[in-house]
């Protein structure tokens, strides 16, 4: 097994400045595998890739090549060969001598030295790889004179003739139009499959790595969030962020009831996941996976409220009592009209809730007993610290028996329900500023994730629209943020 | 359709062609008739003949051109890698510190040089004892410009994912350069060189003041032959000079028409 694999990478980060544009990602790809890097933009699937191209070197962490270690090796001594997003095609040569470029620098061992290749060697690969994308008759074109689509199988033709041990490839279809990038799509398959060499891909488009790769690996925010084939990734999220991004997905909160028994949006459903009874938990269901039945059969019922035609079948959207749930069915139904619905056990997907609260380990109490959070200064109920306590004149905790506190400056946990944390339109009336980085739909509300400028985030729900890249301003009541002393509140006494 | 005749195409461009009639075709039209003529009005060669036979002449055109062609050389191989470093900093940066690049063009071409002149002597390099050294560092000081602009425009707009993709595919840093950006700066050479070779050839402020006129230039015999009275024969010269620059501007024009890429500025 061991063998097989031709690169692998070991607790690779990279940091531009402060930021973790990839952090500490572990991956290995067989030989011959087809893998793609999915995620959305800022992700850092393009910078992983440029570290395997040696674009970029690892602020920690090893690249391995066949074993060998090449985290510092230049790009130009790596048998690797990248497609670049926008082709960089030379516009100074011709298609032949674009293809011809990395052949003509090329050494090949002869006996104990190293030659350049002939030029009739160079010439029967370059019209072998010409052939291979289909432009066999363009080796004198003007670069400028081809088409989005030609470029893009000259930039292919240009990687592959070089025989890389690995084709890196960087949403290398993303300039195309669609009924274009689905033929390109089925050549690149095809391609792959003739040529055994090993892919890696990077893409943002779900349905383009689903269609394409034997291994896909999702990542948000520089870390792998999944890693699986196709059909793992689709069938079995493992987080309501993989869910979301990979398909249209209903994604509600749920509490386990029983023995594989789910309950939410106001119905227990048997499901096949096993997970402790009263955990709280994310449930995920594909709108394929909904059965509509007729009205007063099924497990549970609802009204549709909306309905598109999409070509092949049509996209509901069901209420079930708040919550709202989208199907898809090929049968014609009836807006407002009540329906009843099934879904199998096996349809419904079930994660460990990723958060339940935002919990912040670094807070701390300032002279004026505030609670500091990510640099910005929430009112709290600071007697919450000591039971049965209560402020003096002066501003210190009296306890109950009669022991003054002291806690400026005291290291505290700060817990505050993601529906206790108030959202403000206005930027500049919250108490912290930030703005909006993630939206997931749950149902009958948004979890949104709102980033402060010091890199602190808070999770919160709600039941209004807002925008990602939204600045809003959020402010929580002083009677919502628990606190939990850090040590001993002895220590904090005054004498 | 009823056309507007106040203002029809022909009447907007009547201004700007009565100026070209004369103040470019009569005048050109002029030094044609004054080169084949004689004193007396009658048509001749024999200017051909009088610029041609004279050694001092032929010198003089020759060695114009080695001054433009050394400039245009000296120019280059500073301005190259200076718009290189300007283009790939941050572009606020790069711009300010071009404009620092720039500035002197903004000071009085004369005034310009002439303090340029007194500098060199307060160190020590004297116009009368070094013309030539102080010529050349007078027209690499004034043109430097005029090659780092049009440099670090092509830079700006190079992709440097060409770059990327020649080390991809084998190519060192050396190799890199050689092949890849040099070929796609090409058009920024071409215009900076068409800048700087020809008017330096036509110069003869530089070469007169830096080199306090111990070193004549073509633009200097064209000024001497016109002072002195001498209108046929230096209209010829100024006709040798068209030809030349209107071949220069021939050739690099089907050079950039081939490139076709990045402006003259």
């Amino acid at each position: 097994m061991a063998e097989n694999i031709i690169i692998e990478l070991k607790n690779v980060s990279k940091h531009f400045d402060q930021t973790y544009a990839v952090d500490n990602f572990n991956l290995y790809v067989k030989k011959g595998e087809f893998i793609t890097f999915l995620g959305p933009s800022g992700c850092g699937k393009t910078t992983t890739l440029r570290m395997i191209a040696g674009f970029e070197l690892p602020t920690e962490g090893q690249i391995l090549l066949n074993g060998e270690d090449i985290t510092l090796l230049p790009p130009y001594k790596r048998p690797v060969n990248t497609v670049f997003q926008k082709y960089a095609l030379f516009p100074h040569l011709d298609v032949y001598n674009n293809v011809a470029f990395g052949l003509k620098l090329k050494r090949v061992p002869e006996g104990s030295k190293m030659r350049r290749l002939t030029t009739k060697e160079i010439d029967k690969k370059v019209k072998n790889a010409l052939k291979i994308v289909d432009l066999e008759e363009y080796e004198t074109r003007d670069i400028s004179t081809l088409s989005g689509g030609q470029q893009q199988r000259i930039a292919i033709a240009r990687a592959i003739v070089n025989e890389p041990e690995i084709l890196l490839l960087d949403e290398p279809l993303g300039a195309l139009d669609l009924k274009m990038r689905k033929d390109m799509q089925l050549e690149l398959k095809e391609m792959h499959k003739k040529l055994g060499i090993t892919f890696i891909y990077v893409t943002h488009d779900q349905e383009e790595a689903l269609t394409l790769s034997d291994t896909v690996v999702v990542m948000k925010d520089g870390m792998i969030q999944q890693i699986g084939t196709p059909e793992d990734i689709y069938n079995e999220p493992k987080n309501a962020f993989v869910a979301n991004f990979i398909g249209e997905s209903n994604i509600y909160s749920g509490t386990v009831t029983g023995d594989k028994k789910v309950r939410f949006i106001n119905h227990t459903f048997d499901c096949v996941d096993e997970f402790p009874k009263n955990e709280k938990v994310d449930v995920v269901i594909r709108p394929e996976d909904v059965h509509i039945t007729k009205e007063g059969e099924g497990m549970a019922s609802g009204k549709i409220v909306s309905k598109i035609f999409k070509g092949i079948h049509y996209e509901y959207i069901m209420m079930v009592g708040r919550n709202e749930l989208v199907i898809v069915d090929t049968r014609n139904l009836e807006v407002n009209k009540t329906y009843g619905f099934d879904i199998e056990p096996d349809g419904i997907h079930i994660m460990k809730k990723e958060l339940t609260a935002n919990i912040y380990n670094d807070a701390y109490i300032d002279k004026n007993n505030r609670v500091v959070i990510s640099e910005s200064a929430f009112e709290c109920d600071i007697t919450s610290l000591v039971p049965g306590s209560t402020l003096d004149e002066d501003g210190y905790v009296l306890g109950p028996d009669g022991v003054r506190y002291d806690f400026t400056d005291a290291d505290v946990i700060a817990t505050i329900g993601l529906d206790k944390i108030e959202i403000l339109d206005d930027d500049e009336a919250g108490i912290v500023r930030g703005e909006i980085v993630s939206i997931i739909y749950k149902g009958d509300h948004y979890q949104l994730t709102i980033r402060t400028g010091e890199d602190e985030d808070f999770v919160l729900d709600t039941e209004y629209t807002y925008d990602e890249n939204d600045l809003v301003g959020l402010s929580v009541k002083a009677e919502d943020i628990k606190l939990t002393l850090k040590g001993e509140a002895k220590k904090y006494a005054k004498k | 359709m009823r056309k507007n005749k106040v203002f029809s195409r022909k009447i907007l461009a009547l201004p700007y062609a009565v100026f070209l009639v004369l103040f470019v075709l009569i005048p050109l039209f002029l030094i044609i008739a004054y080169a084949f003529t004689d004193e007396s009005g009658a048509v001749t060669l024999s200017n051909f003949r009088t610029f041609f036979s004279g050694a001092h002449n032929i010198n003089t055109l020759m060695f114009s051109i080695f001054i433009g062609l050394a400039n245009t050389a000296i120019c280059l191989l500073l301005g190259y890698p200076a718009a290189f470093i300007l283009a790939k900093r941050n572009m606020n940066f790069g711009k300010a510190t071009v404009l620092l690049f720039v500035m002197p063009m903004w000071i009085n071409f004369v005034l310009r040089t002439a303090a340029t002149r007194d500098l060199l002597f307060a160190m020590g390099i004297k116009g009368g004892e070094h013309p030539y050294l102080s010529t050349m560092i007078g027209m690499v000081y004034n043109y430097l410009p005029f090659v780092i602009l049009p440099l670090y425009t092509t830079m700006t707009k190079m992709n440097y994912s060409l770059i990327e993709a020649s080390y991809d595919l084998g190519a060192n840093k050396v190799k890199t350069f050689f092949l890849t950006i040099l070929p796609m700066t090409m058009p920024g050479i071409v215009s900076a060189s068409t800048m700087v070779f020809m008017p330096t050839m036509s110069s003869y402020v530089i070469s007169d003041v830096m080199g306090e006129r111990k070193i004549s230039l073509i633009g200097n015999s064209i000024q001497l032959y016109f002072d002195q009275g001498l209108w046929h024969i230096g209209s010829l010269v100024a006709l040798i000079m068209l030809l030349i620059i209107a071949f220069g501007s021939f050739c690099t024009e089907t050079e950039e028409e081939h490139t076709s890429r990045g402006g003259l500025w």
